[in-house]
């Protein structure tokens, strides 16, 4: 029944190759590698972003394709933080990364248990709902300070050398910078094989029009339900990384402030297009943490007026900007 | 550009400019968010010290950072690079005491002074041998209260309403250890919501009301939150009822003060500082102070934090001829003693915290403004938690 050249069509071949590497797929990696011989003296941060990035890339997944709109998103970085910060802080277990899957599976499991019930609800619903259950995991955080440290939480916490080998300098942070720098590239990998996978495009069919893929048959609870938990995971690993490198941590991981920073970023790099948390991360990080080193009282000027321009100007982000300046240029040079 | 060093060189001889020899003061304070008034009082007090005490034949840079929040994680990094960027000789600031937990293996690392000048958890400076703290620890206050509620006073009961926060969780500790120890006996204690927000006080107060105890005990955070416990304490006729409301100089703040109205007469609070201690150095202190940034403006004991802090770090420069070695710093800083505008002042050789005088004093009406009265004098007085080892105090 297939007409002949259908394949050919320049939308089929662009569906069939839309999964393939591209070529300057690499470079934020490249980027990544020469910021850790650049600046040796600003690695710090450096990590700090990387792990935003990872918090990010967890959220894109969940908001960007599945359009799970939440703004509780630190519930699950918070959770995966006070995982590693408690087993390490009594003595039961700080091994870096058996950490980075105790934290994932334990936020994953708290995504898997909210969602189910979370899940039912769309919309403002939604949106509320998982603010309500991170300001109870807070709250639980700040009752319980008898264990967790409440306010001042946890300190110096004992992290081991990585594979027996590599210790956490707290001065020269190297090693966090490329142990993070590691762990987001898997991560990295995997969620971007995730998206590309037909269950990724469940997600993105439930997202665009949830009644067609009712129609289809498509098991559209579930199929929520799992990304969620996949999401609370990736963001998971991303708090315990930030607890690992900082080997601190208190409320504020499962702070609003938190939750929405991430949101922030994600909507300014461009959601729902993978590489949209590395920009909306960069861009943000970069100019807070700069502009804050110049005008320490007076950045957020700088910072709230790029965010407006944003808003007004580019709606689907730095990167959606990016799509229209370059289909333009291109439609331009194409013949009519 | 406005520049990423503020200097306050002009202070330094202008003869000896060239020759003069460089040290650079790294701040980290909140400078935005909910702390940002906070900062500019650290900071003022720290300028102020400067401009009235310049620190001869050295070239002072300081170096101020942002922290942002409260979440440790940023203060660590702004350490880290204060340290390792910007090559400081000696460290200072703290507002948030979570910044100064988390950061303290970084402090370690680095091994330069650290001046608090603000954060007033109790075990913070035993978390590092580089710090010294010339704020409070938040028992000077509270313990001292307790001790006076008791025998000057005369409370035989009280109830203790605190925001739910660890400052507040210690000044509920040490406000009845010290009250119940002095005979007196604490009826309720009323965690009152968080810090982040200013809750409706009322059912609180009248829970408090409803006990009907000699004195009221609150502690709230510096800042909106004191105006609302004194509207508070107003409208639900406490005063009329016999209930004293007492607490630390946090409800009494001297920039709110002002603005509190008449229902603030009769406030007994316990202070390192407020802005009508007659000494001369206070005098001298507030006068320049109106001076420079108008007369309605008001230094409170955020300031005379940062004011003692810069005294302290005058103090280490000369110590060791603008060096800074952090052991010699510490050597000459332990046992130091200084005429702050707050009264005498000692770092404790043993604890690196300070030892000062608490005032116990009531608000009365003075030629139309609101007054802080002095009614009496706790001198030399000591971080009790320390003294005690109460944990996590060693």
């Amino acid at each position: 029944m297939s007409a002949p050249g259908l394949s050919e069509h320049p939308a089929a071949r662009a569906m069939v190759a839309r999964h393939r590497l591209r070529a300057w797929e690499p470079l934020p990696w490249i980027l990544a590698f020469g910021f850790y011989f650049a600046f040796p003296n600003h690695l710090g941060f450096g990590t700090d972003l990387l792990i935003m990035i990872l918090f990010a890339l967890s959220l894109d997944l969940a908001l960007g394709y599945a359009g799970i709109v939440t703004l509780g998103h630190a519930a699950f970085f918070g959770a995966g933080a006070y995982a590693v910060g408690l087993l390490a802080h009594h003595g039961v277990w700080n091994e870096p990364i058996t950490g980075l899957v105790i934290g994932a599976a334990v936020a994953g499991l708290i995504g898997l248990i909210s969602g189910l019930t979370l899940l039912r609800t769309t919309g403002l619903t939604l949106l509320m709902l998982t603010l309500c259950t991170m300001a109870l995991l807070e709250e639980a955080a700040n009752m319980g300070e008898k264990y967790t440290g409440g306010f001042d939480g946890l300190p110096n916490l004992p992290i081991p050398p990585l594979f027996g080998l590599f210790e956490f300098n707290p001065l020269y942070p190297r090693v966090q910078y490329l142990y993070v720098l590691g762990v987001l590239f898997v991560c990295f990998l995997f969620v971007r094989m995730l998206v590309y996978s037909p269950f990724g495009q469940s997600l993105t069919g439930i997202r665009e029009n949830v009644l067609r893929m009712h129609a289809v048959g498509a098991p559209v609870n579930w199929r929520l339900i799992t990304c969620y938990t996949i999401s609370a995971a990736i963001a998971g690993v991303a708090g315990a990384l930030w607890v690992q490198t900082n080997t601190y941590v208190n409320l504020t991981s499962l702070g609003l402030d938190r939750a929405a920073t991430v949101l922030i970023i994600l909507v300014l790099g461009g959601y729902g297009r993978l590489y949209g948390a590395f920009v909306g991360a960069v861009v943000y990080m970069a100019l807070s943490h700069f502009l804050a080193k110049v005008y320490p009282t007076a950045w957020q000027l700088g910072l709230g007026l790029l965010l407006m321009l944003i808003a007004l100007f580019a709606r689907n982000g730095v990167l959606g900007l990016w799509d229209r300046l370059m289909g333009r240029l291109l439609s331009r040079r194409a013949p009519p | 550009m406005i520049g990423k060093f503020i200097l306050a060189s002009a202070l330094a001889t202008v003869a000896c400019l060239a020759q003069a020899q460089e040290v650079r003061i790294g701040v980290n304070l909140p400078y935005t968010g909910i702390g940002a008034e906070l900062a500019q009082q650290i900071d003022r007090g720290m300028e102020q010290y400067l401009k009235l005490n310049p620190v001869k034949g050295y070239k002072i840079t300081i170096v101020k950072r942002d922290v942002k929040d409260p979440s440790g994680g940023n203060a660590r990094n702004v350490i880290q690079e204060l340290l390792t960027q910007d090559k400081v000789d000696v460290l200072a600031g703290w507002v948030y005491s979570p910044n100064a937990i988390a950061a303290a293996p970084v402090v370690n690392a680095g091994k330069k002074l650290a001046v608090i000048m603000n954060a007033g958890t109790a075990h913070i400076t035993q978390m590092s041998n580089y710090y010294v703290r010339t704020s409070f620890s938040m028992w000077h206050a509270g313990y001292t209260m307790g001790e006076a509620a008791a025998k000057n006073l005369k409370a035989k009961t009280a109830v203790v309403g605190f925001t739910d926060f660890p400052p507040g969780k210690d000044m509920l500790a040490s406000f009845r250890r010290a009250f119940e120890a002095s005979g007196g006996k604490v009826l309720d204690e009323i965690p009152m919501g968080s810090a982040g927000a200013v809750p409706d006080f009322t059912p609180f107060f009248q829970r408090a009301k409803d006990k009907k105890p000699d004195v009221f005990f609150v502690f709230v955070p510096a800042g909106d939150h004191s105006s609302a416990v004194v509207r508070t304490y107003g409208a639900l006729g406490m005063r009329a009822a016999g209930i004293k409301l007492i607490g630390p100089g946090d409800i009494t703040q001297d920039n709110k003060l002002q603005g509190m109205g008449s229902a603030a007469v009769g406030l007994v609070t316990m202070h390192h500082y407020h802005a009508d201690l007659t000494n001369a150095e206070n005098q001298r202190f507030v006068a320049s102070w109106k001076k420079d940034y108008g007369a309605d403006s008001t230094p409170d004991f955020m300031a005379v934090g940062g004011y003692d802090g810069m005294a302290a770090i005058a103090h280490a420069i000369r110590a060791t001829k603008g060096k800074v070695d952090a052991e010699e710093a510490l050597t000459a800083l332990r046992g130091w003693k200084f005429a702050s505008p707050r009264g005498p002042i000692l770092i404790d050789p043993e604890t690196r915290d300070i030892v000062m005088n608490q005032y116990l004093s009531e608000v009365i009406m003075k030629n139309g403004r609101l007054f802080q009265n002095t009614i009496a004098t706790f001198e030399n007085v000591k971080d009790a938690c320390k003294a005690l080892k109460i944990p996590p105090c060693k």
